[in-house]
């Protein structure tokens, strides 16, 4: 087995991300107490989604300058394994929410951006869904990417910054607020966690890719 | 941009020919607003205000989604012919953002005689549900084009459309809920800009991005 360089070191972060992020200090801090651990793995998501959707519109908007399938199927693959991550993120912000806001869904802006994201992407794949004909299916899906991404901004990076909301962060910062965290969870954070679910995130990505070339190769030959 | 009048022409005059699809929309908006009468009476202003924008996302839906459905293939290859992409994409958004105008318009007037008219300052809700309306057919009309590449289409732009269009829904029922009263918030500027600019970005994408669509 022959593993590039990123990918051991996915494996690496993540095995290290494990051991320190359970066993690692962490400030004392009422309510949220020791799931304040829940970071490396909450906010990470999102930082994986992200690169993830962003990734899959460059790909659909190289779709649309060459025309080549190849883009298409980066492009939707990618946002697979974004859809992926955003409900991880759903889920594990959900679980904490439970434990420090009382209630698993409390309508907060972020919670409602997040779930827009969700259907946003799920309407594209429904959409991929409904068109046979592949070249048509790989364009019109290309301009729908492009298309909701940039609506997704707004609701993403600008509305949580103009609302009041439960979730930590709120004038400035869409999502988070760096002084939560002291040192010890920042040496984890951000070399660790950040990194490491992101790579996972592309590991995953370029498998099911290979996967996917490799069906259409046989369909070509069959 | 005279090939843009010429088509924005063409549409219009194709509304008052065909009758039937403009008193349809406008029957459309009617029924609805009496249903909702029947079901709720006389609401408090937040509910007043919630049903309101709710019934214009609905009146959108269905008086923008036709714009690309009603042309089949022979007409596209026709406008093809005739026009560029971006007049084409550009004179469908002129015309459906002044249908939707009146839509708001009568919409409001059928609110306020069946449902009270809870608001203040008359001028500014008229100035907001023209803003909303115009912003709320700009990215409808767009996504009719993509819907009416896929099978189901009607379905597919309530799929399409409605998780893009809550955040501006979201804001323009906080900017509308500021009519109720005479009182100004000092947000206010900033939710106009960012809905704004948010309609800027909707024009620009579809100039960018119908070329790709219409040609087959």
């Amino acid at each position: 087995m022959r593993l590039s360089w990123w990918k051991i070191l996915c494996i690496i972060q993540l095995l290290a991300l494990a051991v320190a992020g359970f066993i690692g200090g962490v400030p004392a801090k009422p309510i949220i107490n020791e799931s304040i651990r829940n970071l490396y793995f909450h906010v990470s998501m999102w930082f994986a989604m992200m690169v993830l959707f962003t990734v899959a519109l460059v790909n659909a908007i190289k779709y649309l300058r060459t025309g080549n399938l190849k883009y298409d199927v980066y492009a939707v693959e990618y946002t697979f394994s974004g859809i992926v991550f955003c409900i991880l993120g759903l889920v594990t912000g959900m679980i904490w929410a439970n434990y420090t806001w009382g209630k698993a869904w409390s309508n907060d802006p972020k919670q409602t951006g997040a779930a827009i994201a969700l259907l946003i992407y799920l309407a594209y794949l429904v959409l991929r869904g409904s068109l046979t004909d592949i070249d048509k299916r790989a364009r019109v899906s290309a301009v729908y990417n492009v298309f909701a991404f940039f609506m997704l901004i707004p609701t993403l990076w600008v509305i949580p910054r103009l609302l009041e909301s439960l979730h930590p962060g709120g004038m400035g910062n869409p999502a988070f607020n760096t002084e939560d965290a002291d040192v010890r969870m920042r040496i984890i954070f951000w070399p660790l966690a950040v990194p490491g679910w992101t790579l996972l995130g592309v590991w995953i990505t370029t498998l099911r890719i290979r996967v996917k070339m490799l069906e259409e190769k046989k369909l070509q030959h069959a | 941009m005279k090939k843009i009048f010429a088509l924005l022409r063409k549409d219009i005059l194709l509304e008052f020919r065909q009758q039937y699809s403009l008193y349809g929309i406008l029957l459309y908006v009617a029924s609805t607003v009496f249903v909702l009468y029947l079901a709720m009476g006389q609401p408090e202003d937040h509910v007043w205000n919630g049903l309101f924008w709710m019934i214009q996302l609905f009146i959108c839906v269905n008086g923008v989604a036709k714009s690309f459905l009603q042309e089949n293939r022979g007409r596209m290859l026709y406008y093809y012919s005739l026009a560029g992409a971006r007049e084409f994409i550009l004179s469908k958004l002129l015309f459906n953002t002044l249908l939707m105008a009146l839509l708001s318009v009568l919409c409001w007037l059928l609110f306020s005689l069946l449902l009270g008219n809870p608001v203040r300052a008359g001028l500014r809700f008229l100035a907001i549900s023209l803003f909303g309306g115009f912003g709320l057919s700009l990215v409808f009309t767009f996504l009719s084009a993509i819907a009416a590449r896929a099978q189901q289409n009607a379905a597919m732009m309530a799929i399409l459309g409605f998780p893009l269009v809550i955040t501006q829904l979201l804001l323009l029922m906080k900017l509308s809920n500021t009519a109720f009263s005479q009182v100004l918030q000092n947000s206010l500027p900033q939710m106009v800009l960012l809905l704004a600019g948010l309609d800027a970005a909707v024009v620009v994408l579809a100039l960018i991005l119908f070329p790709f669509l219409w040609k087959d």
